[in-house]
């Protein structure tokens, strides 16, 4: 393996890293133990069969767990070194370095330019230009700008499936996280949408870390530079895209991956 | 089964449903038409804006007006606040599996049922009679302010009264709004209360808007609970503080039709009365519709 | 990297086209680090901490809705508290005994000028007499008239809506009924005590004008909205499916209404009663106007009456606080309170019963 022979400063950095992870609700266990470390400025796929606990490990990230009644989170994860579970840490806090797109596009029914502008503002922000500065680069980011920068005053909800969904990811961006979960952010919309979504997210690689939960391995090939593969609550295979879908080195990713079965 | 008997049986029933039907509309319309016959000809600006005289045969019910006014405005102001804060605690801060929050929920409820009378036991007997003798204990010495029939302690009967309505339109307003764009702010950094404050209230403020109305709407009505924590039927001057009595519509009509001295010469003016408490009571009615149905109108192209 | 091109043993197959869709490999990402807060191992300096910045107006708004909401819940539990307190001492003092006790309530007591024992309800006389039942019965006659009358009306009125009014017709109905609603009840009982005694004396040649007949119509009015309301709902709530299922069996339409529709409502329409019930004996001011306001015993509905609730209405205002008067008229209060509270446990819970029923078709 390369790595051995090269130093460390060729490696990627690690953004996120779980350590022991496990989830239940109630007594029953959802996912886990999980290790895993997530790769910075780079694309992490989650994929597996419904109900395999890759969408319990994404909330995992962001403390969005924290919000189901009864679930209990165990084991560590860490943020750039940080652990997000730790005493005294606060969830908002979390969520503000952590960002979330979702499977069904959820904009707020208020204007594009607020729904935007709603982190920053939450976070305290109160100088105008400053306001609106961001929320044009976090439109430009998500590849919406050239498309609503004439109707910013307009209602979020006159926009189209896959606008909303760009709208959602400019919303999280402008917040300036240093991560970005998304859940099946293309499992709701056209392929022409999907593929804009696909393109946007190669772009964003350059600057945020992206953890992406799909169903559809073709696009996990196609976007991600690691992919981690769950069965049942259990994180069966972690390794790079490559490796994941050409020699698989657990039986069951190779059944999964070459479509036996899910 | 014959044919006939089964067409006897058809009509048999819906005439017999649709006669019951007409029978409602028909008191509805004779109760509106008596009054509104008898009433309309005294309605006017001069009887709207002045003050009884000669013993109510003469002159207008604006005192009674200013005093159902000032009631409701107290109320609202009292139960507003209370009701909604309430609600958004039962539903967003507290544990919904909670013995604590269900039996609250119990209580609420049931508490909707009570009679109104019962609740003028309660204004009397806890804000005239405990809270207010203890006032005017502590405050004034001994002297009669606030240990009797005072609009404050009506109003705050009131409140009392219609504090489940406006808990349970302020709860159901805020299940309305779709748990994803609670999901989305929280995502974002929120807190608790900025997801609240900031994305969850807009949203359900038509609903809760509505459930105020018809709390006021109620509180314009009722007489009741008022009858012995603060309403008077003749007073010279307008109520200046809170623990001044007040005139209000419905006791008016109230006295004005079972202790009037002379019925036929009261009887204009206690109609116009009615009819000017039916006025009021409708437009609050009216104007929640309206706003139920704009509320409507915003989720339906919200979820587009 | 080699290793892409030399994958190809028995029964690894790549998916077709997928070699070509992937991106260039990253390198693998090294030896987990042992202790993840290292500085090796992050890739940005160190973040600020994730310990809560919330400023203090937050704290002091929650702190707010806390005691808004305690206050209100408190008030709740209160009332159900202060009133049984109030009429606490009926039970316990002594004092209050030499004038009235619970036995004295109900029991026919012996009254000097009288010839046998007899149920008096006078609690303002030289010699206070306070039987209850008087005023249990008054409340009987006027509640018993009126679901007579509200109860074919609103459970009629909402059949017809239901199952044979057009769009129109609808449309027009339920409004008027909501109109009727919104009528406050000193506005019924003015109408029954200035037109309907009149009416109703003169149409029957009763002798007294004021009495249980009339006060019972007036209230049946106030009651009328509540049962159509919820057997409305009822009524709407059975599944098509079971009137198609019903109608694709000959049966006519009479026929699937009563036989089928009717009673899958049947608990939902029984919840529209019991509320309407509850409403009817707790109601006030229509039969303090209406009734004739005397406590009669007796079974014709056109003697006047007293009900429980006007007796207190009428009564409380000249009462001495802390009396005997005055704890009988809170314990009046208390009865009012449990049959209220009954009825509605009865509605809450059949109309629970009700959704179970249709929940899953509905």
């Amino acid at each position: 393996m390369n790595g051995d022979a090269n130093p460390d400063a060729d490696l990627p950095k690690i953004s996120l890293s779980v350590r022991d992870l496990t989830v239940s609700y109630g007594d029953k266990r959802a996912l886990g133990p999980v290790s895993m470390e997530i790769a910075e400025k780079h694309v992490t796929a989650l994929i597996g069969p419904s109900g395999c606990g890759k969408s319990t490990f994404l909330r995992s990230l962001n403390r969005m767990n924290d919000l189901v009644l009864g679930c209990r989170v165990q084991g560590e994860v860490h943020l750039d070194g940080q652990a997000i579970y730790g005493p005294g840490v606060d969830p908002v806090e979390v969520r503000r370095r952590v960002g979330m797109v979702f499977q069904k596009s959820n904009p707020f029914p208020k204007t594009i330019f607020d729904n935007v502008a709603y982190g920053l503002r939450i976070g305290g922000l109160k100088d105008r230009s400053e306001i609106a500065g961001r929320v044009e680069r976090a439109l430009g980011q998500a590849a919406l700008w050239d498309e609503v920068k004439d109707r910013l005053g307009e209602s979020a909800m006159g926009l189209s499936g896959g606008q909303q969904q760009r709208l959602c990811i400019a919303r999280a961006l402008a917040v300036e996280p240093g991560v970005l979960l998304m859940d099946e952010p293309a499992s709701a919309l056209d392929p022409i949408a999907t593929a804009h979504i696909e393109e946007l997210i190669h772009e964003l690689a350059r600057d945020y870390t992206v953890v992406i939960v799909t169903h559809n391995m073709q696009q996990a090939a196609r976007v991600s530079d690691y992919t981690a593969f769950f069965y049942m609550g259990d994180m069966v295979e972690f390794a790079t895209t490559d490796t994941i879908f050409t020699h698989p080195s657990q039986p069951r990713t190779e059944d999964y991956v070459t479509g036996r079965f899910g | 089964m014959k044919r006939r008997g089964r067409r006897a049986g058809d009509v048999a029933l819906s005439l017999g449903t649709g006669l019951a039907a007409a029978l409602v509309l028909l008191i509805v319309v004779v109760i509106l038409g008596d009054v509104v016959y008898n009433g309309a000809p005294r309605m006017t600006l001069t009887f709207l804006t002045q003050a009884p005289r000669d013993g109510m045969t003469a002159g207008g019910i604006f005192p009674a007006i200013f005093g159902t006014v000032a009631l409701v405005v107290l109320m609202t102001l009292a139960v507003l606040p209370a009701g909604v804060a309430t609600a958004i605690y039962l539903s967003e801060y507290a544990n919904p599996g909670s013995r604590l929050t269900r039996m609250v929920r119990v209580a609420v409820n049931n508490l909707a049922g009570v009679p109104s009378i019962v609740f003028g036991l309660f204004g009397l007997g806890f804000f005239v009679q405990f809270v207010g003798a203890g006032i005017d204990r502590t405050l004034y010495g001994g002297q009669r302010v606030f240990g009797q029939p005072a609009l404050v302690w009506a109003a705050l009967t009131m409140a009392v009264l219609t504090l489940p309505v406006v808990i349970v339109a302020t709860e159901e307003a805020l299940a309305a709004v779709p748990r994803d764009l609670r999901l989305a702010s929280a995502a974002l950094g929120a807190s608790r209360l900025q997801t609240i404050v900031r994305v969850v209230l807009p949203q359900a403020l038509p609903g809760i808007l509505t459930g105020a109305i018809l709390a006021i709407s109620r509180g314009a009505g009722e007489v009741a609970p008022i009858l012995f924590t603060g309403v008077a039927y003749f007073l010279p001057k307008l109520p200046g503080s809170l623990h001044d009595q007040f005139m209000q519509l419905g006791y008016h009509v109230y006295v004005l039709a079972t202790q009037s001295p002379d019925v036929d010469a009261t009887r204009p003016i206690l109609y116009a009365t009615v009819l000017v408490l039916l006025l009021l009571t409708f437009a609050l009615n009216a104007t929640a519709v309206v706003v139920r149905s704009h509320m409507r109108r915003r989720f339906a192209g919200a979820s587009s | 990297m080699s290793e892409r091109q030399s994958t190809h043993q028995p029964g690894r197959v790549v998916p077709v086209g997928l070699a070509s869709a992937m991106r260039p490999t990253p390198p693998p990402l090294g030896p987990p680090p042992v202790q993840p807060n290292g500085r090796e191992s992050h890739g940005r300096a160190a973040r600020p901490r994730l310990a809560s910045r919330r400023p203090t107006l937050h704290a002091l708004a929650e702190a707010a809705i806390r005691v808004l909401a305690f206050s209100s819940i408190a008030a709740v539990i209160l009332i159900f508290v202060f009133i049984a307190k109030e009429a606490w001492p009926l039970f316990h003092d002594s004092a209050i005994w030499k004038e009235v006790t619970l036995a004295k309530m109900w029991f026919a007591q012996q009254w000097p000028g009288y010839d046998a024992p007899e149920y008096i309800w006078q609690p303002v006389s030289e010699v206070p007499k306070y039987a209850v039942w008087p005023l249990v019965v008054g409340t009987l006659k006027v509640t018993l008239i009126a679901m007579l009358v509200a109860v074919p009306l609103g459970v009629g009125t909402a059949l017809f809506v239901s199952q044979y009014a057009g769009r129109r017709l609808r449309e027009i109905i339920k409004p008027t009924v909501e109109l009727l609603a919104g009528i406050p009840s000193v506005v019924l009982g003015f109408f029954a005590l200035m037109v309907m005694a009149t009416w109703l004396q003169h149409a029957l040649g009763l002798d007294s004008r004021l009495n249980a007949l009339v006060a019972g119509v007036a209230l049946s009015f106030a009651i009328i909205p509540v049962v159509f309301t919820v057997s409305e709902e009822a009524f709407g709530a059975v599944p098509r499916s079971y009137v198609e299922a019903s109608t694709a069996l000959g049966a006519a339409r009479w026929q699937t209404i009563v036989r089928v529709v009717i009673p899958a409502a049947g608990p939902g329409v029984a919840a529209g009663i019991a509320l309407g019930l509850g409403r009817a004996v707790g109601e006030t001011m229509i039969v303090l106007m209406a009734s004739g306001n005397a406590a009669i015993l007796s079974a014709s509905p056109a003697d006047s009456v007293r009900t429980v609730s006007a007796t207190i209405a009428a009564e409380l205002a000249e009462v001495v606080f802390g009396g005997a008067h005055y704890s009988v008229l809170f314990f009046l209060g208390v009865l009012l309170f449990a049959f209220t509270l009954a009825t509605n446990l009865l509605g809450e819970f059949a109309i629970g019963r009700m959704k179970r029923r249709l929940g899953g078709l509905a």
